[in-house]
């Protein structure tokens, strides 16, 4: 087990170095002059050429990559050309807030889809298994924001229950209350699709698990219906099941940065997006970085799992 | 297809709509609308049956029905042109790196691997990020991603069907790479990708529009339904219309879309049960 561990962290090692390569290039090969736009139109020809010659832009782009990848190596991803800080610290602390947000939605996506794939298992056909079909239709093809938006009327501007956007209240707001209130509807947004796709996967592993012959054993035994689904077919389905999750995961991370335009939610996202409206490009590698390892680091974690839950695979 | 249709109301209304969309969308020139950039500042923002205006108007006085029926052009050909983009890129290096091995199937196979390493919204935003916003940039971006999933649908299949006993034969024949790829492999890869690509469309449409809804993809004033819910968003409070009605445009099309590519895979794919 360690050794295998040992090797996929080593294989992290060029799927990340891949990472930079696409990322820094990408950014680098754009038109425009970041010189241009750190001065303004008034700047002369020789002020951004002297602005050019401080950031390093005139060398080659392989030295350009080299000396960034030193830095990044050593935690040091550059400072935001536009808010003239470090880029590591303004993106881990907006980190903080995306992972809230991505993992609050990834519980509501597990137990709300688990939970509803089990009902459909065990009654299929019924009004809550067909209800499911639909909704997990609807679920693949209404646009996040769109859902976003119509939450947000629905609930803060018609009912007034919730906020509407931010992390907390301006005013004499900062405690956990205030919190969760404002993560509500984001979090239920982000999660509307995956709960549905987790639901239709949990139910098809579910109806697998439960046609076989230790099930049949498990209820010629006389155990309760209860303990059958729980203790021995869910158990069974686990494998298919953390496998949707993990997907869904590194999906709800992606898919969060539309979530958090929509409800001015200040995570990696909204910063990215403002980094690439703002044309600062340390900003914007050093949040694409960061996201991309969080996601690999997600996928190892899925990966790892599945020892755990059948004893059967081994990685070796 | 029409047996498909026939078979199954759900899709046979989806394709309906389709149809209807593609139609008014191909037809927008000659139908009898206002123009969809004319500013009217004193009709901003009427609801929808107002007079002359029957879906009401946006915050600039412009006709919202003509713009979605123009919008629909723009959203449609982004949604089919980036699918078919990804698709045209994902086949051909998919069957490069099943038919060849050695260096070729090893950078396919990295490139992919790379590629999904990424969550890809995030990646399509880094990427319109460098290549600047618009919606040429956007396609690009969205099929830069979306093209993995080609390439591993069809070296699975190339990597089956290679080894099979015709193609053997077609090599002890003597012919060339290009005739046993073209008369022996692809024919085999045709259904998986029709599959495939009929059920992208549409997550392709959600896509784009997400870039646009970001400000990333098609720039003012052109019409496209995810940059109206993006500039509608700000009068919500005041005309909810601006918002719901783009938007109840994205998801019938994409809704639509999904219904008939369940179907073509239902017909298609004979491993799939019918649950």
């Amino acid at each position: 087990m360690s050794r295998y561990l040992v090797r996929r962290l080593l294989l992290l090692v060029p799927v990340l170095m891949g990472v930079s390569v696409i990322v820094f290039l990408v950014l680098h090969l754009a038109p425009g002059d970041p010189a241009e736009i750190m001065l303004g139109s008034q700047a002369t020809q020789a002020d951004r050429m002297r602005l050019r010659a401080d950031l390093g832009l005139d060398d080659p782009l392989y030295v350009q990559y080299g000396r960034w990848m030193g830095h990044v190596v050593q935690g040091d991803l550059g400072r935001s050309l536009w808010m003239r800080r470090p880029v590591l610290g303004e993106v881990l602390t907006r980190l903080k807030a995306t992972l809230l947000l991505t993992v609050t939605a990834l519980v509501i996506s597990s137990i709300g889809g688990v939970a509803l794939g089990i009902l459909s298992a065990t009654r299929p056909n019924s009004l809550l298994d067909r209800t499911s079909a639909v909704a997990s239709l609807f679920g693949a093809s209404m646009p996040v924001f769109w859902l976003g938006i119509v939450l947000m009327v629905l609930f803060s501007l018609v009912l007034g229950w919730l906020p509407a956007s931010g992390m907390y209240a301006p005013y004499g707001g900062g405690d956990l209350v205030d919190l969760v209130k404002h993560l509500a509807l984001p979090a239920i947004t982000l999660a509307a699709a995956s709960i549905t796709i987790v639901a239709r996967l949990t139910r098809a592993a579910m109806l697998e698990v439960l046609g076989q012959d230790f099930i049949r054993t498990a209820r010629a035994k006389g155990l309760v219906e209860r303990s059958v689904v729980v203790r021995h077919a869910l158990k069974n389905a686990m494998v298919p099941i953390v496998t949707v999750i993990g997907v869904q995961a590194g999906y709800l991370l992606g898919g969060a940065v539309l979530t958090e335009t929509v409800f001015a939610w200040p995570g990696v996202g909204t910063l990215m997006v403002q980094g690439i409206l703002a044309r600062d490009i340390p900003l914007v590698q050093g949040c694409v970085l960061v996201v991309a390892l969080t996601f690999v680091l997600v996928n190892l974690t899925v990966d790892l799992l599945y020892v755990f839950l059948d004893p059967r695979i081994r990685y070796e | 297809m029409l047996r498909i249709m026939s078979r199954n109301r759900l899709a046979a209304t989806g394709f309906a709509v389709i149809l209807l969309a593609v139609v008014a969308a191909l037809s927008a020139p000659w139908l009898p609308l206002p123009d969809p950039d004319a500013v009217e500042t004193p009709n901003r923002l009427r609801p929808p049956l107002s007079p002359g205006h029957p879906l009401g108007t946006d915050e600039f006085g412009r006709d919202l029905g003509s713009r979605l029926v123009w919008g629909a052009r723009v959203s449609l050909l982004a949604g089919v042109g980036t699918a078919a983009l990804a698709m045209l890129v994902g086949v051909s290096l998919g069957i490069l790196g099943g038919y060849y091995t050695g260096w070729i199937e090893t950078t396919v196979m990295r490139l992919t691997d790379i590629l999904m390493a990424f969550p890809y919204v995030l990646l399509a935003i880094a990427i319109v990020a460098g290549l600047g916003p618009g919606l040429r940039n956007a396609m690009i971006a969205i099929a830069i991603v979306g093209f993995p999933l080609y390439t591993r649908l069809v070296r699975s299949v190339v990597l089956s069907v290679r080894e099979r006993e015709f193609v053997e034969a077609a090599r002890a024949l003597g012919s060339g790479d290009l005739v046993i790829l073209g008369r022996h492999v692809v024919p085999h890869l045709v259904s998986p990708v029709i599959v495939a690509f009929s059920l992208d469309v549409g997550a392709k449409i959600l896509a784009t529009a997400g870039l646009s809804f970001l400000g990333l993809g098609t720039q003012p004033p052109t019409a496209d339904w995810g940059s109206m819910l993006a500039t509608g968003r700000q009068f919500v409070i005041l005309r909810p219309h601006v918002v719901l009605l783009p938007g109840l445009a994205i998801f019938v099309m994409v809704l639509a879309l999904n219904l008939v590519g369940d179907a073509v895979r239902d017909a298609l794919d004979p491993r799939v049960s019918y649950d």
